[in-house]
C-alpha cells in the first residue's frame, strides 16, 4: 500500500522568518543551556577579585552615599518624608537593574558574534540569561535594601508604613525586566547594523536616569516637566516601589497601566525585529 | 528501508551576499527591497548576482555564493563536501549549521543536527573543565542530563582527568583542544556538521579525532557532512562526495567520482602554457613554444597523485643552425629550492621544431606545489629562459599502498622507498 503522505521534517531551513515567531518549544529544549549562561554571568563576573560578591553590594552603596552627600546634603534636594539613604537606594537598586539588564541584552549581537558565527541555539538565551542573572542581582541588593530599611525602622524609629501596595511587587519585577529586556534587544538588533548606537546607549541610559524619579521625588518635579518624567515607563515603576516600602513615592494605576503597556509593546516589537536580524546578522556584523 | 529515506533535503538552495562595505547604501537598498516585496514583486537585488568567479571583473556587488544547490543525504551516510577556495563550502557549512539564513530555497533536516565549524565554542577562560564541558555541550545541544550519561566518557576520552577541576585557562592549548573536542566527538545528535579544522591538536590526537569520527559514523549509524580541504582525510572517512566550484553543484556521488572530478577541474592550476613570444624574438636562436604536464597515458593533466608517473613536455623551435645546444628543465619547490636541475648533451641542431620530453618516473614527490623552469642555451650562453613557466600540483590522493611511504611533507620532499638495514652488533 503505497500511500502519497507528506515527508516528516524535524527541522525545515527557509529563508525568511515569520513576522512573529516565539518558539517555546525549541526555548524549553534549551532551558538547561539558559541555567548553565545564567549560572556562567553570576560566577564569572567576580571571579579574581578580591572581594568578590561584595561587588553586588559596593556599587548601589557607594552610589547612594554620594547621592545623599551630593543631592541631599550639598544641593539640599527633598527627598519626601523617609530618610535620603533610604530613598536613593530603593531609586538606585531598580533603576540599576534596569539600565544594566538593557545594556546587557543589547549586546547580544556584537558581543556574541563569534559564537553565533559557528553553532546555532535559540539566540533569545542569551538576553533572557542577561535579564535573568540581572535579576537575581538585583535580588541580592534588595536583601541588602531590606537591611538597611529594618535597621531604621529599629534603630531610628522609623515607623512601619508597609501596605497592600506590595503585593504589586512580583508584577512590578516582571514589567521592569520586560522593559529592560524588550529596549534591550530591540536595540541588538539595531546594532548590528548600525554601530552608532553603541554609543549612544551607553550614555543615553545614564542620561534617562534624571527621566526618573530616582534623585528627585515626582511630587516635587515642577509641572512643565512632568510629562517628560510620566513618559518614562520606568516612573511609575520606582514610584510604586517606594511607596510599597518607604511611605514616599506614589501609587497611580493609570501609571503602572502605561508601563505594563509600554512592556509589552516594547517586547513585541523586540520580538519581531529580533527575529528578523537573527537569522542573518553574521552577514552584517 | 528506513535507509533508503533521506534525512537531509537541501532544494534550490542559494546564498546571495554583497560585496564591499556593509553600511553603504543599506537603507536604500532595503527600502527597495520592502517597496518590491509588499507590491508582490522579487527581490530586485537577486537578478543581478552573479556566481561566485573571482578573477572575472564585474561591477555587480552582488555575488552568489552558492547557487541551486540540490541534494540528499541518506542516514548513515558520510559526505565529503570539497572544493576550492571560494567554491562556497564555508557558506554552506554556514547554512546547515543555521548560522546564518539562505537567500532563496530550502534544508530539510530529519532528526537532531549539530554543527562543529569550532571546538570549544563558548568555552569561559575562568570556568573550570568541569564547567565548561557542561555549557560547551549545552550549547551544541545537548540537555544535562545527557551530559551528565556521556561525562566520564567525555573526560577519560580527552585525558585531562587530574584537571577537570582547574579554570581552562590554566591548560595548555593541547589540554584545551583535547577536552573541546572530546565534547563534541560525545554528541548525541543524529546529524553532525564538521569543518575540517575540528581535527587539531598533535598528530597522534589528530589520528585519534578521525578514528573517532569514523567510530561515530559506522557504530551509531550516524549521518556525517565533512567539509575538508584535505583530500587524504575525505578518501579514507567518507562514502560519499559532493563537489562545488564556484558556488555551483558540480559533482554529487561516490567520493571516488568526487575526487577525480576534483582533480580534473584543477582551476588554479594549468596543465598547459603557451608562451606569448615577441615578434622582435625572431632574431633570437631559438624561443620556448609551449610547455605541458602529461601523465603516463599522455593526457594533459593538472595535478597527480603521489607517485604517479607525470612528464613535462616542451615544444620550442630553432631559429638558425646552433653547435652547442643545450636544453635544460629545471624544478624546485613553491618557495624556489632548486630540486633537480636537468641538461641535455650538448648538441648541434638544425633550424626546425622540436619537442622534448621529462618524465619524473624516478623520483617520487611529497604533495605540495612545485614550480618548474624551462631554459634553452648554445655554449653555455642562454636565449631563452623562462622560470616558473608551469606549475604542477601534486596531490596527496595516493594509490601508492606502500607502508613506508608517508605521504605528507612531513617526511620530506622526496618520498622514494628507501630502506634501513638494521643488526645487532
Amino acid at each position: 500500500m503505497n500511500t502519497k503522505k507528506e515527508e516528516q521534517w524535524d527541522l525545515i531551513i527557509k529563508p525568511r522568518a515569520p513576522f512573529f515567531s516565539l518558539n517555546l518549544q525549541e526555548l524549553w529544549q534549551y532551558r538547561d543551556l539558559l541555567l548553565l549562561m545564567v549560572k556562567r554571568d553570576v560566577t564569572t563576573v567576580y571571579k579574581q577579585t578580591v572581594l568578590g560578591p561584595l561587588w553586588f553590594f559596593l556599587q548601589p552603596v557607594l552610589t547612594t552615599i554620594i547621592f545623599t552627600i551630593v543631592f541631599s546634603e550639598i544641593a539640599k534636594l527633598p527627598t519626601g518624608k523617609p530618610p535620603a539613604v533610604l530613598f536613593y537606594l530603593s531609586g538606585l537598586i531598580v533603576w540599576n537593574f534596569f539600565s544594566e539588564t538593557l545594556l546587557n541584552t543589547s549586546k547580544t549581537f556584537t558581543e556574541n558574534a563569534a559564537v553565533f558565527g559557528k553553532v546555532y541555539f535559540p539566540r533569545l538565551i542569551i538576553p533572557l540569561a542577561k535579564t535573568i542573572s540581572g535579576f537575581l542581582k538585583f535580588f541580592i541588593q534588595l536583601g541588602l535594601f531590606l537591611l538597611v530599611l529594618s535597621f531604621f525602622h529599629l534603630f531610628r524609629g522609623l515607623p512601619y508604613t508597609f501596605n497592600a501596595a506590595l503585593f504589586f511587587l512580583p508584577v512590578l519585577f516582571v514589567f521592569m525586566s520586560l522593559l529592560g529586556l524588550g529596549a534591550g534587544i530591540i536595540l541588538s538588533s539595531l546594532t548590528t547594523k548600525y554601530r552608532d548606537l553603541v554609543f549612544l546607549i551607553a550614555f543615553g541610559v545614564q542620561l534617562l536616569m534624571y527621566a526618573t524619579p530616582v534623585i528627585i521625588p515626582l511630587a516635587d518635579v515642577p509641572d512643565q516637566y512632568l510629562w517628560i518624567m510620566k513618559l518614562n515607563p520606568m516612573t511609575s515603576i520606582i514610584e510604586t516601589f517606594r511607596y510599597a516600602f518607604i511611605d514616599a513615592g506614589s501609587f497611580d494605576l493609570l501609571g503602572l497601566s502605561y508601563s505594563a503597556g509600554f512592556a509589552l509593546f516594547l517586547l513585541f516589537l523586540g520580538m519581531v525585529i529580533f527575529n528578523r536580524v537573527e537569522k542573518t546578522f553574521i552577514d552584517t556584523v | 528501508m528506513s535507509s533508503s529515506q533521506p534525512v537531509i533535503k537541501v532544494e534550490q538552495l542559494s546564498k546571495l551576499y554583497k560585496l564591499g562595505q556593509v553600511s553603504t547604501g543599506t537603507i536604500s537598498h532595503d527600502v527597495n527591497r520592502w517597496w518590491a516585496g509588499i507590491r508582490g514583486k522579487e527581490d530586485p537585488y537577486l537578478k543581478i548576482g552573479e556566481t561566485n568567479a573571482r578573477e572575472s571583473q564585474s561591477d555587480s556587488p552582488y555575488v552568489w555564493a552558492l547557487k541551486d544547490i540540490n541534494f540528499e543525504v541518506q542516514q548513515g551516510e558520510i559526505v565529503g563536501i570539497v572544493g576550492r577556495n571560494g567554491a562556497g563550502k564555508s557558506t554552506l557549512l554556514k547554512l546547515l549549521s543555521r548560522t546564518t539564513a539562505p537567500t532563496q530555497g530550502s534544508i530539510k533536516v530529519k532528526g537532531r543536527i549539530a554543527s562543529l565549524l569550532e571546538v570549544g565554542t563558548g568555552f569561559h577562560p575562568d570556568l573550570t573543565g568541569r564547567e565548561n564541558v557542561f555549557l560547551n555541550g549545552a550549547i551544541l545541544g545537548m540537555t544535562r542530563s545527557e551530559i551528565k550519561k556521556k561525562f566520564d566518557e567525555i573526560v577519560s576520552f580527552s585525558g585531562v582527568e587530574r584537571y577537570i577541576d582547574t579554570p581552562v585557562k590554566r591548560y595548555s592549548s593541547g589540554m584545551y583542544v583535547r577536552l573541546a573536542f572530546a565534547v563534541a566527538a560525545h554528541l548525541e545528535s543524529e546529524i553532525l556538521v564538521i569543518d575540517e579544522i575540528l581535527a587539531v591538536g598533535d598528530i597522534e590526537f589528530q589520528k585519534k579525532c578521525m578514528g573517532k569520527m569514523g567510530d561515530v559514523a559506522n557504530k551509531e549509524g550516524k549521518t556525517i557532512l565533512f567539509v575538508s580541504h584535505n583530500m587524504q582525510a575525505v578518501q579514507k572517512m567518507c562514502t560519499s562526495g559532493l563537489l562545488l566550484k564556484q558556488g555551483l553543484q558540480k559533482t554529487r556521488g561516490s567520493m571516488e567520482k568526487t575526487i577525480q572530478e576534483y582533480l580534473s577541474d584543477a582551476s588554479s592550476a594549468r596543465s598547459y602554457v603557451e608562451v606569448q613570444n615577441q615578434s622582435d624574438q625572431q632574431d633570437l636562436p631559438g624561443q620556448v613554444l609551449s610547455v605541458q604536464i602529461i601523465d603516463e597515458q599522455g593526457q594533459r593533466i593538472p595535478e597527480i597523485s603521489v607517485g604517479k608517473i607525470w612528464s613535462i613536455k616542451v615544444q620550442y623551435q630553432i631559429n638558425k643552425a646552433l653547435d652547442s645546444f643545450i636544453f635544460a628543465i629545471g624544478l624546485s619547490t613553491e618557495l624556489e629550492v632548486p630540486i633537480r636541475t636537468v641538461f641535455t648533451e650538448a648538441t648541434k641542431v638544425a633550424p626546425g621544431q622540436y619537442e622534448a620530453v621529462l618524465s619524473y618516473t624516478d623520483i617520487v614527490l611529497s604533495s605540495g606545489r612545485y614550480s618548474i623552469a624551462v631554459g634553452l642555451s648554445n655554449y653555455e650562453k642562454s636565449f631563452a629562459y623562462h622560470a616558473d613557466i608551469i606549475q604542477v600540483l601534486i596531490s596527496d590522493i595516493s594509490e601508492l599502498d606502500d607502508e613506508r611511504i608517508v605521504k605528507t611533507r612531513a617526511s620530506g620532499l622526496i618520498l622514494n622507498p628507501l630502506n634501513i638495514y638494521v643488526s645487532k652488533i
